[in-house]
């Protein structure tokens, strides 16, 4: 629309030229990227040099299918921290809707009788569960307009006393005959692959194509970016931080699903630390604590590396496996010390 | 290329040859360049010419790829902002440095404290008290930043660097947010400062303020010092010149509007707690602008009227009317918005080009994935509609001059195809080439049929864009003036109110 110098046309034509073809190494992620997959391919190496017996089908799934439920935890909370909120109600939820879900099945029992259909109504009362709870916290912060921090904070505090209260204190078991039936869905599967890994693995590569290729991702990433240029922006800015809890509710709910046939059980100490686990996995992954970037297969690779850490240290007399959390612990101050290094550079 | 006049004194802070990179892309192609005790040295520049990455390396944030830095003769032994603090050198960015919860008081003593064990509450507000009151300010010391305005801000970054005992002071565009009467405490402190020796940087993009302050010049463009003159050796059009590297015509468009129907009728509105009782109509074609002081209330009504603020009163579209309760229902009725505050309201720092450009219209890019080949193709489209020059496309929209950033946020709004488009504050801190583009670009919206509505603290902005003026005051019309009456007197008398005299120069109003 105007005339332009000649340097000024010399600095378009560089612009042009530059953005024709968009350099191979801005393409691919940079080394913080990487970082939590080269830890992870370090620990299977280090597993399979310390114990012959790590790299066994029955092992390799016994870790995959203990990292489904933090995962599918995991994979949620990530569209919850990136757009910048924080749930750590998620491991009391867990137990409260696995309570809820096999005292409601053992009352439909005696009308609808130990078969599939029983089965199918119980997983329809963990989702809905799951998705009231998630609604509820998300009310809480987007209508109410409290910190998320406290919200979950109280609300964990709930759960976590309503499921001992339901369980008076003790343990509520699913009937014998309906945990033989259900059994399967924990410890069978399809084509050899357990249905916790499959489930996960289909979460996970849905949690992923959101994140990069659906308006909710994108909006997520913006609100937790800056939550105001969103909002000038014309994004439904309540309506999106209000849907990432209610899917991590469900992802919970999902997650109870999968883990109820383990055990047949409930207990006040069920999903114990499980929201710190996930908050954790998403952070190794290379999820911005402030919210405003998100990456869902980084949030998986953060799982496997917690486990595998679990895993090793039981299967190697190398460390004490008390020392399990200080590891841990150590490798989530690591990534962040990662994460900072990226935005200085 | 005159010479700087001779000075017996040498320089306190001086740059020798400096040439800076990042990657492969040089920024600065060898620069020298002085400051002296006693004197202003203005530093100017269009957008993107190099100007804030000298003053990072002047104040030790960034280090020259190749040159010296050197202080009082000798390579400067500073390699941060904090150790070039302690010497003296002191920068006041445009982004204040401000902790925004604690008090103006805490801010200013901020990491040299007052007191022992127990720290000296009494001594440290008596002494921002005393810096206040130098610079004729009303701000308490007890006042959190939070709650001041940008022009208090400001107020308060210049006293944090007083009381620092600065004896290099740069400060970036430090008129830009302030008001004609703050400027004029401004520049009698920065007299003040001049006269106790200190060297001062001082950059703007009102030239007029150049020529009243600066004792020396030196003109950049595109990373190369162009031109250094002495006081009173350049004419406010010759550094304009020099600046943009060709002859200025009139930078405004030529008024041409043939106004059509009406299309956007306001009735009575009212944005509380400020705005009230707002009537006005905008015909398609038309360029309607805005005018009053900081705090008028322009900012709050526009963004009442797309539903950004609670608002009550009457929005009639062609005639029809429609109810806005926010950014959304705004855009469904063709109204866009487009903020003063591009970097907190306005764009997306950290992200890329694309993601901010489609962000609110992403809707159109495919459900229910978002189809990334469009979005380029709309990016694009926008880099040369709009004469986006950006190094590379995927760069952090952060990393963009304030005239790019200017220009895809206006590339933005765009894309929804608004057929009522406000623009608040069109070319803050933006240079006068792009500023002339931007005039360009909505003297041809209105051109298109689009209506527009200016918001500007630029009088000349103001008369050369509007074909009709609105004046607020208090949060009121305080009048409205088109045609034969649209002079530059009749806006400052309603914009100061009948009571008190519209004198000097009105440009800062």
């Amino acid at each position: 629309m105007s005339d332009s110098t000649r340097s000024d046309s010399t600095r378009a034509d560089l612009a042009r030229a530059d953005t024709a073809r968009p350099s191979l190494a801005a393409r691919l992620p940079g080394l913080s990227a990487l970082g939590p997959l080269l830890a992870l391919i370090l620990l299977v190496a280090l597993g399979a040099y310390l114990n012959e017996n790590f790299l066994s089908a029955g092992n390799v799934t016994n870790v995959l299918a203990r990292s489904a439920f933090i995962g599918m935890i995991a994979v949620g909370m990530t569209f919850v921290i990136t757009s910048g909120g924080l749930d750590l109600s998620v491991g009391s939820m867990a137990a409260f809707i696995a309570g809820v879900m096999i005292l409601a099945m053992n009352a439909l029992l005696p009308s609808m009788g130990v078969g599939v259909p029983l089965i199918l109504a119980g997983m329809g009362i963990a989702l809905g569960a799951g998705l009231l709870a998630g609604l509820g916290n998300g009310l809480l912060v987007t209508k109410a307009r409290i910190e998320p921090f406290i919200v979950t904070l109280g609300t964990m505090g709930i759960f976590r006393s309503l499921v001992t209260w339901l369980a008076d204190g003790g343990t509520i078991s699913l009937d014998f005959g309906v945990r033989q039936l259900y059994r399967p869905v924990y410890y069978s599967g399809l084509f050899g692959i357990a249905w916790p890994i499959l489930v996960f693995a289909v979460v996970a590569i849905a949690g992923q194509v959101a994140m990069r290729h659906t308006r909710f991702g994108r909006y997520c990433e913006a609100i937790g970016s800056n939550d105001k240029v969103a909002l000038y922006s014309a994004v439904n800015v309540e309506r999106i931080r209000l849907m990432t809890y209610v899917l991590l509710g469900l992802l919970v709910g999902l997650a109870t699903i999968m883990y109820v046939p383990r055990l047949g059980s409930a207990s006040g100490s069920t999903g114990m630390l499980w929201e710190l686990e996930a908050i954790a996995a998403v952070i190794i992954g290379g999820t911005a604590l402030k919210g405003g970037y998100g990456r869902v297969w980084g949030t998986v690779i953060g799982v496997l590396i917690l486990s595998l850490i679990d895993n090793i240290l039981i299967l190697a007399d190398l460390v004490s496996p008390y020392l399990n959390g200080t590891i841990q612990g150590v490798i989530i101050v690591l990534a962040v010390v990662l994460q900072r290094s990226k935005s200085s550079a | 290329m005159s010479a700087a006049p001779e000075r017996a004194a040498a320089p306190v802070l001086e740059l020798v040859d400096v040439r800076k990179s990042f990657g492969p892309i040089e920024i600065l192609h060898g620069i020298d360049f002085a400051l002296h005790a006693g004197e202003v040295h203005a530093l100017i520049g269009e957008n993107g010419a190099g100007k804030s990455t000298i003053m990072k390396i002047l104040g030790g944030f960034l280090a020259p790829s190749s040159g010296a830095v050197r202080l009082d003769g000798k390579p400067a032994p500073y390699a941060t902002g904090a150790q070039a603090e302690a010497l003296g050198v002191v920068v006041i960015h445009q982004e204040f440095n401000l902790a925004p919860d604690l008090t103006v008081s805490e801010n200013i003593w901020l990491g040299r404290e007052l007191g022992g064990i127990f720290l000296d509450h009494r001594a440290m507000r008596a002494g921002t008290q005393a810096l206040l009151d130098e610079l004729d300010s009303p701000i308490r010391p007890e006042a959190r930043i939070r709650d001041l305005p940008v022009s208090d801000r400001q107020m308060v970054e210049i006293a944090k660097a007083l009381a620092r005992k600065a004896r290099v002071l740069v400060m970036d565009e430090p008129s830009a947010v302030l008001t004609h009467k703050e400027v004029e405490v401004l520049f009698r402190q920065i007299e003040r400062l001049r006269a106790q020796g200190v060297a001062l940087l001082y950059t703007s993009h009102r030239l007029e303020e150049i020529t009243r302050l600066a004792d020396r010049v030196t003109v950049l463009r595109d990373g190369a010092v162009v031109r250094r003159a002495g006081r009173g050796e350049l004419t406010e059009d010759g550094m304009a010149t020099a600046m943009v590297g060709r002859k200025l015509e009139d930078i405004y468009p030529a008024k041409r509007h043939h106004a059509g129907a009406v299309a956007l009728e306001v009735k009575s509105f009212s944005v509380p707690p400020l705005v009230k009782d707002i009537s006005f109509s905008l015909r398609r074609g038309e360029v309607l602008g805005i005018s009053g002081l900081v705090g008028s209330g322009r900012t709050e009504l526009a963004e009442g009227l797309v539903g950004l603020r609670p608002a009550s009163g009457e929005i009639l579209r062609h005639g029809v009317p429609v109810k806005v309760g926010s950014v959304r229902e705004a855009a469904a009725c063709g109204m866009a918005y487009l903020t003063e505050d591009r970097k907190e309201h306005g764009l997306l720092l950290d992200k890329n080009l694309a993601v901010n450009l489609t962000l609110s219209t992403l809707a159109r890019f495919g459900t229910p994935f978002i189809d990334a080949g469009r979005e380029e193709a709309a990016l694009t489209r926008a880099i040369s509609d709009f004469d986006i020059r950006a190094p590379r496309r995927d760069m952090k929209v952060g990393n963009l001059s304030g005239g790019n950033q200017q220009k895809l946020l206006l590339a933005k709004t765009m894309l929804g195809d608004p057929e009522v488009v406000i623009i608040d504050e069109p070319t803050r801190g933006i240079d006068v080439g792009t500023k002339s583009q931007i005039y360009a670009f909505i003297d041809a919206l209105a051109a298109e049929g689009r209506s527009v509505i200016v918001i500007s603290s630029d009088m000349p902005e103001i008369l050369g864009l509007s074909d009709r003026v609105l004046v607020m005051r208090h949060g009121r019309i305080a009048g409205e003036l088109e045609g034969e009456r649209l002079t530059e007197n009749a806006v400052v008398r309603l914009v100061m109110g009948t009571n008190e005299q519209a004198s000097g120069s009105a440009s800062h109003v």
